[in-house]
């Protein structure tokens, strides 16, 4: 080998070697920095406009509502964060509690409908998705459909439906269970739920299945099956979505929140963004988008396919009150983490 | 465990015998090489110490109510079936093939012995992918147990072969002539030859096993690793997500434990004068052949077809567009450029220690070699965890920077560094260094212009397995990734995560092209120590 390799080539395999290395420490990120929890298409479609109207650059770190919240909590006052943004409150809450966020601007908060935003103004919603039933009609007839979330801890739901309680989506529900029902019901409701339930990764793998006829229901967010039926609805043709309506726990509309971090040293920049996205352009792109979810800014039109969000009668919830740690505490605790 | 070892043991022996002590030792270049091995096991037993520390932290009440609970028993039985189902599974199959690739007359044996090596070029997460995508039902044990076998069996074909090939036939004449059956020769002669190989190969699968999460995740079989991405997700390093580690983590070293008992102290090499004889080949019976012939065509297709066949399926079904959205050039190059830089520095790291190893064996050598095995064993998770754990708290200006990245890949990888780079310094004649000392260089120096020069092609084999390791590393990549920055194997894993599995082929296939060189080199190393 060592006689056979000329030596020019050698030099240029070391300086490819070197420029990739070089390449390697170059790539750490640049600009305004955003923690996301969201769905990745979504922020990069408001990222996307964003830097087209004020040329702001904008890096993205990709996680999990709670993931994150933990993380910028340990990091504390030197987060690298500016912006948080989530796909349910809890998340917001947990940094809320820690005291890292700076104040949203005023004149932000008003683009937003009350009920989408905590009195306090240390947050803001920037989205809102409701909890949904997604049932296979083959399997499951309309006539024995639950009337309540709490009814699929009974025996009779054993092995027929399906969640992902690993994901911050689920949690955020049980979150919401926690603070309408309290801790003793929580836990029983989440001890059937572990005979119950079976457990998927992702609320796209609960609607596959589902889909497949593997299993009769699951719980997820409603947006999933309409961004599937915008695609090709090869993992949805099958299946029926059914809200509880009635303020039922499993009516429950959740809340993605955006922060902009105390420690950010680009306050200007991270208003300004969070300006963009509860504003008319970025609240237009829920409605124009393949996101499907709701719109939450003072006269901001949903996605017209949608069950508009006042027909769902969801349970009044206060956003800033649900604590994930203590849902996830509970979920360990009923052996489904 | 892997055939390159052998020349490193034999001339580390032949060196140690002949006195040849080098000069640098005593001298100031010497305690350099020393000090800056220590410094890198030292590090490498930062995820033990991280394990330990958090543990100390937690307190004994906590730990009890974190540990003994149901859920851990039920991940413990998941991932001890896993375990105990897949590995003689794996061990038949590897044994299976090997015999009948290196000791009979099958037809076409030279293209199936490659074709047994080709798997490790698919990612275990895209065999799983491949699979679930095929039956998207498939999940559980039989499932976990199915893929596991499919993805990892070629750690048991390549040293079994190897070793095969090496062994003197002189002893099973000498067994049958004393009257026994062929299949009596083979397990009481054959198989017993077999032990190191088995071993080794057993508890490379087995740590695999142990520390995989995209396979098994993909299918929905609950172990230790992906119940402690679950807790990561929910709580970040909370205490239920550490603790869980330090249970992975005792079962990795009891798994290295179990290995090193089941060694044994037996001898393996011949003596005699004169080189061994070809071995014969056992001409088999046509139902044998067919046999064979069907096992081989069986676990291709199972091993090969189903993930090249469901790629490319997928790859028509996306058609131009996926390949589109500027995306997969990012990742590709950001890869690239993990791999290199990660290849680079570890290798640079497992000189120090490559070096003692055959310059100046010992206890503090062996010492030092062992943190480095036993850091190696630990998954990806627990390493990343700790990375992750003690940069945030005590060295903020490299968390979340590339470095930390490539030093969680120089954990994980440093023994694939250390093997191919051991080997080459043992080539390189000890006098030619202390006559370059004796001209005036100073240790380090002839160190650099003479013994890393002529160490160059085992380096370069070194290098080339850890970047074969980063292209398909995931776990620990999703954990430390810098911002804003996405690998081929994490862009494969968001793409999946959405059930978009047309999206997700060009990072598969992306990945496999990137590891076949690699596999390719892995089987011609394996065939070149056997000498032929």
């Amino acid at each position: 080998m060592n006689s056979k390799v000329p030596s020019f080539l050698k030099r240029a395999l070391l300086v490819t070697a070197l420029l990739s290395a070089g390449h390697a420490f170059a790539a750490d990120g640049v600009g305004l920095l955003v923690y996301n929890a969201q769905h990745e298409s979504l922020t990069k479609a408001w990222v996307a406009g964003f830097t087209e109207e004020t040329g702001i650059p904008v890096t993205i770190r990709n996680g999990d509502d709670t993931e994150m919240g933990n993380q910028i909590v340990q990091e504390g006052a030197a987060s690298p964060a500016d912006v948080f943004l989530t796909e349910n409150s809890p998340a917001m809450v947990l940094v809320d509690n820690a005291k890292l966020f700076a104040p949203i601007a005023p004149t932000t908060l008003e683009q937003v409908d009350a009920a989408y935003r905590p009195a306090h103004g240390q947050w803001i919603g920037i989205a809102a998705r409701s909890t949904v039933f997604v049932y296979n009609p083959a399997k499951l007839a309309e006539k024995d459909l639950p009337k309540s979330l709490l009814d699929l801890a009974k025996p009779e739901w054993k092995g027929r439906w399906a969640a992902s309680p690993a994901g911050a989506d689920f949690q955020a529900i049980v979150a919401a269970v926690l603070e309408q029902k309290g801790e003793a019901a929580t836990l029983d409701w989440l001890k059937g739920m572990k005979t119950n339930a079976t457990v998927y990764r992702g609320n796209s793998a609960v609607l596959k299945a589902v889909n497949a006829g593997q299993i009769d229901s699951g719980v997820i967010y409603h947006y999933y099956s309409f961004v599937d039926q915008s695609k090709t609805g090869e993992n949805s043709k099958n299946t029926q979505l059914y809200y509880f309506k009635h303020q039922d726990p499993g009516a429950f509309v959740s809340t993605s929140g955006a922060g902009v971090l105390a420690s950010s040293k680009h306050q200007e920049e991270a208003q300004k963004f969070v300006k963009y996205i509860t504003g008319k352009e970025g609240q237009e792109i829920l409605h124009s988008g393949t996101s499907f979810e709701y719109a939450v800014g003072k006269d901001a039109p949903s996605n017209p396919k949608l069950t508009p969000l006042k027909d769902l009668d969801a349970p009044k919830v206060d956003a800033s009150k649900l604590d994930s740690k203590k849902a996830v505490e509970l979920m360990t605790q009923a052996g489904i983490l | 465990m892997l055939p390159e070892t052998l020349p490193a043991q034999v001339a580390a022996a032949s060196s140690a015998s002949l006195r040849l002590k080098p000069r640098a030792l005593t001298g100031r270049g010497g305690s350099w090489v020393v000090a800056l091995a220590v410094g890198v096991s030292l590090l490498s037993l930062l995820p033990i110490a991280f394990v330990l520390g958090v543990s100390w932290a937690t307190g004994w009440a906590t730990i009890e109510a974190l540990v003994f609970r149901p859920r851990v028993a039920e991940l413990l039985i998941n991932t001890v079936l896993l375990v105990l189902i897949t590995l003689p599974l794996c061990i038949l199959l590897g044994t299976a093939l090997a015999w009948l690739t290196e000791r009979t007359n099958l037809p076409g044996r030279r293209l199936w012995s490659l074709l047994a090596v080709a798997p490790l070029a698919v990612p275990a997460f895209v065999h799983s992918y491949a699979w679930v995508s095929l039956i998207p039902s498939i999940h559980g044990l039989p499932a976990g147990v199915l893929v596991s076998v499919i993805a990892y069996f070629p750690f048991l074909y390549l040293p079994v072969a190897a070793t095969l090939r090496r062994l003197d036939p002189a002893i099973e004449d000498v067994a049958e002539s004393l009257g026994l059956k062929p299949w009596a020769v083979f397990f009481r002669v054959v198989l017993p030859q077999l032990r190191l190989a088995i071993c080794g190969g057993a508890l490379l699968v087995g740590l695999h096993l142990l520390a995989e999460y995209g396979l098994y995740a993909m299918i929905r079989f609950d172990t230790f690793t992906t119940a402690i991405f679950d807790q990561f997700k929910s709580t970040f390093n909370g205490p239920a997500a550490n603790m869980l580690a330090g249970v992975l983590a005792l079962c990795c070293l009891a798994m290295l434990t179990v290995e090193s008992a089941a060694r044994g102290k037996a001898r393996y090499a011949r003596v005699g004068s004169g080189s061994a004889r070809e071995q014969r080949t056992v001409l088999l019976s046509r139902g044998t052949v067919m046999l064979g012939l069907g096992l081989q065509g069986l676990t291709c297709l199972l091993a090969l077809g189903v993930p090249l066949l469901t790629l490319g399926r997928w790859l028509i079904a996306g058609g131009v567009e996926v390949w589109g959205g500027g995306e997969l050039l990012p990742a590709l190059l950001q890869t690239l450029s993990f791999g290199v830089a990660g290849a680079l520095l570890t290798s640079l790291a497992a000189i120090p220690i490559a070096w003692l190893s055959i310059r100046a064996p010992g206890k503090l050598q062996r010492l030092l070699e062992g943190c480095n095995y036993i850091t190696s064993s630990l998954p990806g998770i627990v390493v990343a965890l700790a990375l992750v754990t003690v940069t945030i708290h005590f060295a903020r200006p490299i968390y979340q920077t590339t470095l930390t990245v490539l030093l969680a890949y120089l954990l994980m990888f440093l023994p694939r560094a250390l093997v191919s780079l051991r080997a080459g310094f043992a080539q390189a004649p000890v006098e030619l260094e202390n006559i370059a000392q004796s001209l005036g260089r100073s240790p380090l120096r002839a160190l650099w212009l003479i013994t890393l020069r002529l160490a160059a092609p085992g380096a370069a084999a070194g290098a080339a397995l850890v970047f074969l390791a980063i292209t398909n590393e995931l776990t620990a990549t999703l954990l430390l990734a810098p911002n804003g920055t996405r690998t081929l194997a994490t862009g494969f894993w968001a793409m999946t995560s959405e059930i978009d599995y047309a999206a997700a082929a060009p990072y598969a296939l992306l990945m496999v092209l990137l590891s076949l060189p690699l596999t390719a080199l892995l089987y011609h190393q394996s065939r070149r120590t056997a000498g032929r």
